[in-house]
């Protein structure tokens, strides 16, 4: 085809993404090695001060960085296992199948924030539904919200809840487009649906299920309204994640510069994180 | 063996439908609760636990002035920014789609592929790396609290998704069709226009679903870069979520808000039974 079309068609939507974002790049890595902060709010030039503070002083955007590590690799095996489930069971004729996939689709619709305060309500811990019917059955009630450990569960719940839909929806899609000749060849030699899942659909469904994973790493690295809501990173520092605290740094402290040397660290490691995650998960599951 | 199994699967569905209505069946009795029921203990069902009263429901269209919350001017902004900027998104990003799809590019290292990731691989940008930038570029242009200014955010946020969707989408569009389109004499902006477009309607469609919901979901840019000329819908709710919370107009927002894209998981469902969706994401 003819040789300059093509650029017509990329770059009007290539030059506005670059447009948009190039100034918040180059100015974040400018801002980061700069002493911004609500004294000095001023572009000055430190040189790399902030990134040695970082690397050998902050303990708690190290321990943030793990937690999120914890929260979203947590969250999204749960999401896939519950979602691959979910995917399995209304893929071939039930009974009220359609309304059950709505249903599951329904949670990945709703605004994440406002269906944690919802979720707040929920969980309250005198005035919620949740501590007053296990109440009912004699449980002692739960400190959903303020306790360390187990506020972490429930910002998972609270996680699960919201985005498995998305991966059923991946994984259901990637279901229904799958050849059926393997599911006859498996059928003819009287395969149990034990051996047809683990010889047939799930080698079939690796790349499917492969870039579900990685979307849903990728979003969930960005975990930060259901934590903003639910918790405010609380009790203590107990749920606080990396953009949490890059939003403390940044927008409660004003300390402008160093926020910037958190963000572009951040965002360096996710993206080796991410690409190290992707080659790893494609060799483990392709080669079956 | 088989009944165990059986038994298993409709005991997990049902688990999950009462666990994903759970908070809606909640919300919706929170919402008729007044400020007795809710503080003094526990209560579930209208008329049995609490004598429902409608003024959750009342304050949502009251001004601000005569203590009502007044939703329905952030109700509009939000659709209007989360319409305008998907629309925006899905024609930028279906061209570059269709370019990254049909044609070559090569440029230096640089393939198709490339291109391709640089456009999804924004989607790992977390909102707080670019919140602080965006803030001082939209100040400098002076867009900061303005609808134009979020529009502009959210191309950010939902190009990638277009292009993610588009790019599978038209990989999957057998090439002869514009090839055909062309040897008949189309030039290849009518191929695109005339021929490939108007199959592509499945794709075009799961991509704007998508650029609706992930548009209209968004709430951290909204929190920073509006404070009191636009207000967005979620901000809006989550600014009655104070120390003390009126629950019941909580609820009624919260399921508000939420309402019309509940629409969009029964159109996503019949994209899927029909068989559509399958090609247009994978």
């Amino acid at each position: 085809m003819n040789f300059k079309h093509k650029f017509v068609f990329l770059f009007p939507g290539l030059f506005v993404l670059i447009g948009i974002l190039i100034f918040p790049i180059i100015f974040t890595i400018r801002l980061s090695l700069s002493g911004w902060n609500s004294y000095t709010p001023e572009m000055n030039f430190i040189g790399i001060t902030n990134y040695i503070r970082l690397f050998t002083d902050d303990p708690r955007f190290w321990e943030s960085f793990f937690r999120l590590s914890f929260l979203s690799v947590t969250t999204v095996i749960l999401q896939y296992v519950i979602g691959f489930a979910l995917a399995m069971m209304v893929w071939r004729e039930i009974k009220f199948k359609r309304f059950f996939r709505v249903i599951f689709l329904v949670p990945m619709m709703t605004t994440p924030v406002i269906m944690t305060v919802i979720w707040r309500t929920f969980f309250h811990e005198s005035l919620g539904p949740v501590n007053d019917l296990l109440g009912g059955l004699g449980v002692k009630p739960i400190l959903w919200l303020s306790d360390p450990v187990i506020a972490k569960f429930t910002v998972i719940i609270v996680e699960v809840w919201q985005w498995t839909p998305f991966m059923f929806l991946l994984l259901l899609a990637g279901l229904l487009s799958l050849p059926k000749e393997p599911f006859l060849a498996a059928a003819i030699d009287g395969a149990s649906p034990f051996r047809k899942f683990v010889y047939v659909t799930f080698p079939l469904m690796a790349p499917i299920s492969i870039g579900a994973i990685i979307i849903r790493l990728i979003e969930a690295s960005k975990i930060m309204d259901t934590v903003f809501v639910l918790t405010s990173g609380g009790p203590g520092t107990a749920t606080e994640t990396s953009s949490f605290y890059i939003y403390i740094k940044g927008l409660r402290e004003f300390q402008m510069g160093y926020a910037a040397t958190l963000s572009f660290t951040y965002l360096v490691i996710m993206i080796i994180s991410l690409t190290i995650i992707a080659k790893v998960l494609t060799k483990l599951m392709i080669k079956e | 063996m088989i009944k165990l199994y059986t038994f298993l699967k409709y005991f997990f569905i049902t688990f999950w439908t009462v666990f994903v209505v759970a908070p809606f069946l909640w919300a919706v009795s929170t919402s008729f609760k007044d400020f007795q029921s809710v503080n003094s203990k526990v209560t579930y069902i209208p008329w049995l636990d609490f004598e429902p009263t409608l003024e959750g429901w009342r304050v949502l269209i009251k001004s601000p002035a005569k203590g009502g919350v007044d939703i329905v001017e952030p109700y509009f902004n939000s659709i209007f920014v989360t319409c305008t900027a998907s629309l925006i998104s899905i024609v930028l990003g279906t061209l570059a789609a269709y370019a990254l799809s049909r044609f070559t590019f090569k440029a230096g290292f640089v393939r198709n592929n490339d291109i391709t990731f640089f456009f999804i691989s924004q989607r790992i940008m977390p909102p707080i790396v670019l919140s602080i930038p965006f803030f001082i570029f939209l100040s400098t242009i002076g867009l900061l609290d303005s609808l134009l200014g979020l529009v502009v955010v959210y191309i950010v946020l939902l190009m990638p998704i277009a292009v993610w969707i588009m790019v599978d989408f038209f990989n999957r569009v057998p090439k002869e069709l514009d090839e055909t389109a062309l040897i008949d004499g189309c030039n290849p902006y009518q191929a695109f226009y005339k021929v490939v477009l108007p199959n592509s309607i499945p794709g075009l469609i799961v991509a704007g679903m998508f650029c609706i919901i992930f548009g209209w979901i968004d709430f951290f840019f909204a929190f920073i870069l509006t404070f009191t000329e636009v207000q967005l819908l979620p901000v809006k709710v989550v600014a009655l979520n104070s120390s003390i919370t009126p629950w019941w107009s909580l609820s009624a927002s919260a399921l508000v808000s939420v309402a019309p894209l509940i629409i969009v998981a029964f159109i996503v469902e019949r994209y899927l039974s029909k068989g559509n969706l399958s090609g247009a994401l994978k």
